[in-house]
C-alpha cells in the first residue's frame, strides 16, 4: 500500500495534500480498501464550514454508509464532481483523481499537527 | 463466533472476515461488484453452510407440516421443494423456509442461520403429531453455485443424474466426490443454479472441486456483500429485514404462500382477520430518482404534507440494475406504483417512486 511522503494523515484515515492555500482532501489507500468498492459520495456544499474532526461527508459502498470526518477546521471552497458519476475513482486512484473536497483557511498549526506518512505507517503497523 | 467447515477457504483465498448472524463469514473476496456481477454474467460460488437443516420425519410429517407452515405441503411430491414459513399467531413471520419432500415421511426444512436453534425448538414447542423433528444443522455444508453457467459447471461432475433435467425447486440425491449429497436447484440471487448440501467433514472437498472445475468458466467465490445486493435486485425478502415477527405475512407480500384453504395452521386466524378488514401495511420497491442511497430503517415520507408513511427495510445502490434500490414497508394508500414518495436519510428527503418488484428478472 501507498502513503505519498508530501501527504499528511488522520487517525480516521483522510489526508491531505497542501496546495498554496487550499488543502485538498481526500481518504486513503487503506481506508478504501476496508470500505470496498464505493457506489455514492454524499458531497458538501460549496461554502460548507466544517470543523477538524466533525463529518465532513459521507462515501457509501454498497455495504454501508460511512462518514468522512475533515481533517481540518476551514471552508469547503470546492468538491470533486467527478465523484458523482464514479465513486470508484476514489477506489482506483484515492491519492489523485480520487480527491473529494477543497478546503480553505485552514490554520498552519493544524496542518503542523497532523501526521507524517511515517507517522501513519506506523499506526497501520506497516 | 461459529464458523462454517470452509472457514479456512475463505482466509487462504482473501475473504475479508465479518460476523453475521453468529457466524464469521466472508463478506467479499474480490470486490462486492466484481463478484455480483461474475453471477449475472457467468457463476460464483458461496459458503452457505451458516444455514440450518432440520428433519422432520414419521408417518405423521405431512400432518406436522400443515400446521407449523404455511404453504400447502400436501402439493409436494417427491424430489420437489417448495418456499415457505414458520409463523407466530399473529401472523408474523418467524422464518421463510424451504421444505424439501424426500419422501411421504421424510422432508427437510432450511432455516435461515440466525434462526436454526430458535426455529427448531419452535417446531418442537408446536408439535401435535408424533412427527420426529431433528436438528441437522451441524451435520450439513452448504455451497450455493449461482449463475447462467452454474449447470454447465456442475451437471459433468454428476453422473447419476442428467442435471439440465432437474427443474427450478426440483431436487436430487447423488454423489460427488463419492459422498452423497443433496442438490436443488434454488438460490438467493435471481440466477439459475443450485444449493448443494455436503457432509460437513467433505464440504471443503466438494468446494475445491467446484473451484477447480469452474475455472474455465472463471468461477469466483462470493461474499455476503453481494449474495445481499443480488438478492435485493431480485427482491427476494431477507430475514430481519423485508421479514420479521412484528411484520405479517400479507404485509411483506409473502401471500402467495399463504394457503387459506389447506386447513388450520399457526398464524392463519390472524392473516384472514387481517385480509378481512385491509392490509394496512405493504412492501413496495422503491427507484431514488434524487441522488442518494437509502438503507434499512431510513424513513418512508409521503411528498408534500412530508407525513410519515413508512420505512425502508433494505436499499443500497446495486451493480446490474445501476440505480439506487430500496424495498420498503408503505401504508398501502401510498403502495400503488408510479406513486412518488421521499425517502429520509440523514435528515434529508430524496426523491423516489414506487416501481414493480423484482427491480431485476433474468432473461430466459
Amino acid at each position: 500500500m501507498e502513503f505519498p511522503e508530501s501527504y499528511k494523515y488522520t487517525k480516521d484515515h483522510e489526508w491531505v495534500r497542501i496546495e498554496g492555500d487550499v488543502a485538498v482532501v481526500g481518504i486513503t489507500e487503506f481506508a478504501q480498501s476496508e470500505l470496498g468498492d464505493l457506489v455514492f459520495v454524499d458531497l458538501p456544499k460549496v461554502g460548507t464550514a466544517v470543523k477538524q474532526h466533525g463529518t465532513m461527508c459521507v462515501v457509501e459502498s454498497t455495504k454501508a454508509a460511512s462518514d468522512v470526518y475533515s481533517p481540518l477546521t476551514g471552508t469547503v471552497s470546492s468538491v470533486n464532481e467527478a465523484l458523482s458519476a464514479d465513486p470508484g475513482l476514489i477506489n482506483r486512484t484515492p491519492y489523485a483523481d480520487g480527491w473529494i473536497v477543497k478546503l480553505t483557511g485552514a490554520s498552519a498549526a493544524e496542518v503542523e499537527g497532523l501526521m507524517s506518512a511515517a507517522e501513519y505507517k506506523k499506526l497501520l503497523g506497516k | 463466533m461459529r464458523r462454517t467447515p470452509l472457514y479456512e477457504e475463505h482466509v487462504r483465498l482473501g475473504g475479508k472476515m465479518v460476523e453475521f448472524a453468529g457466524w464469521e463469514m466472508p463478506v467479499q473476496y474480490s470486490g462486492v461488484v466484481a463478484e455480483h456481477v461474475a453471477v449475472r454474467e457467468r457463476v460464483g460460488l458461496f459458503d452457505v453452510s451458516h444455514m440450518g437443516e432440520i428433519w422432520v420425519t414419521g408417518a405423521s410429517a405431512e400432518v406436522c407440516l400443515e400446521q407449523l407452515t404455511c404453504n400447502r405441503v400436501a402439493a409436494l411430491y417427491d424430489g420437489k421443494a417448495q418456499y415457505s414459513a414458520l409463523l407466530n399467531d399473529t401472523g408474523g413471520v418467524i422464518d421463510d423456509i424451504i421444505v424439501y419432500r424426500f419422501s411421504s415421511e421424510r422432508y427437510l426444512l432450511c432455516v435461515n442461520a440466525s434462526n436454526a436453534d430458535r426455529d427448531y425448538e419452535w417446531l418442537v414447542s408446536r408439535n401435535t403429531t408424533d412427527a420426529v423433528i431433528t436438528n441437522a444443522s451441524a451435520d450439513y455444508g452448504q455451497i450455493a453455485v449461482q449463475g447462467p453457467r452454474a449447470i454447465e459447471l456442475l451437471a459433468p461432475l454428476v453422473r447419476t443424474t442428467d442435471l439440465t433435467q432437474v427443474k427450478s425447486f426440483h431436487f436430487i440425491e447423488t454423489e460427488l466426490l463419492n459422498t452423497k449429497v443433496i442438490i436443488a436447484r434454488t438460490g438467493y440471487t435471481g440466477e439459475d443454479g443450485v444449493e448443494i448440501f455436503i457432509p460437513s467433514a467433505r464440504t471443503v472437498d466438494v468446494w475445491r472441486l467446484l473451484l477447480e472445475h469452474g475455472a474455465p468458466y472463471e468461477v469466483v467465490p462470493c461474499g455476503l456483500g453481494a449474495r445481499d445486493s443480488l438478492r435485493l435486485e431480485a427482491a427476494l425478502p431477507l430475514h430481519g429485514h423485508e421479514l420479521s415477527p412484528d411484520i405479517s405475512a400479507l404485509e411483506s407480500g409473502l401471500g402467495w404462500i399463504v394457503k387459506f384453504d389447506k386447513g388450520d395452521f399457526i398464524g392463519r386466524a390472524a392473516l384472514l382477520a387481517e385480509r378481512e378488514r385491509g392490509i394496512a401495511r405493504k412492501l413496495v420497491g422503491l427507484v431514488l430518482t434524487d441522488a442518494g442511497i437509502a438503507r434499512q430503517d431510513d424513513g418512508v415520507a409521503a411528498v408534500g404534507s412530508g407525513e410519515s408513511i413508512g420505512v425502508v427495510t433494505s436499499g443500497t445502490k446495486t451493480p446490474t440494475v445501476q440505480k439506487a434500490l430500496a424495498m420498503a414497508l408503505v401504508n398501502t394508500e401510498h403502495s400503488s406504483v408510479d406513486t412518488k414518495v421521499a425517502c429520509v436519510v440523514r435528515g434529508r428527503t430524496i426523491g423516489s417512486v414506487v416501481v414493480p418488484l423484482p427491480f431485476y428478472r433474468r432473461a430466459r
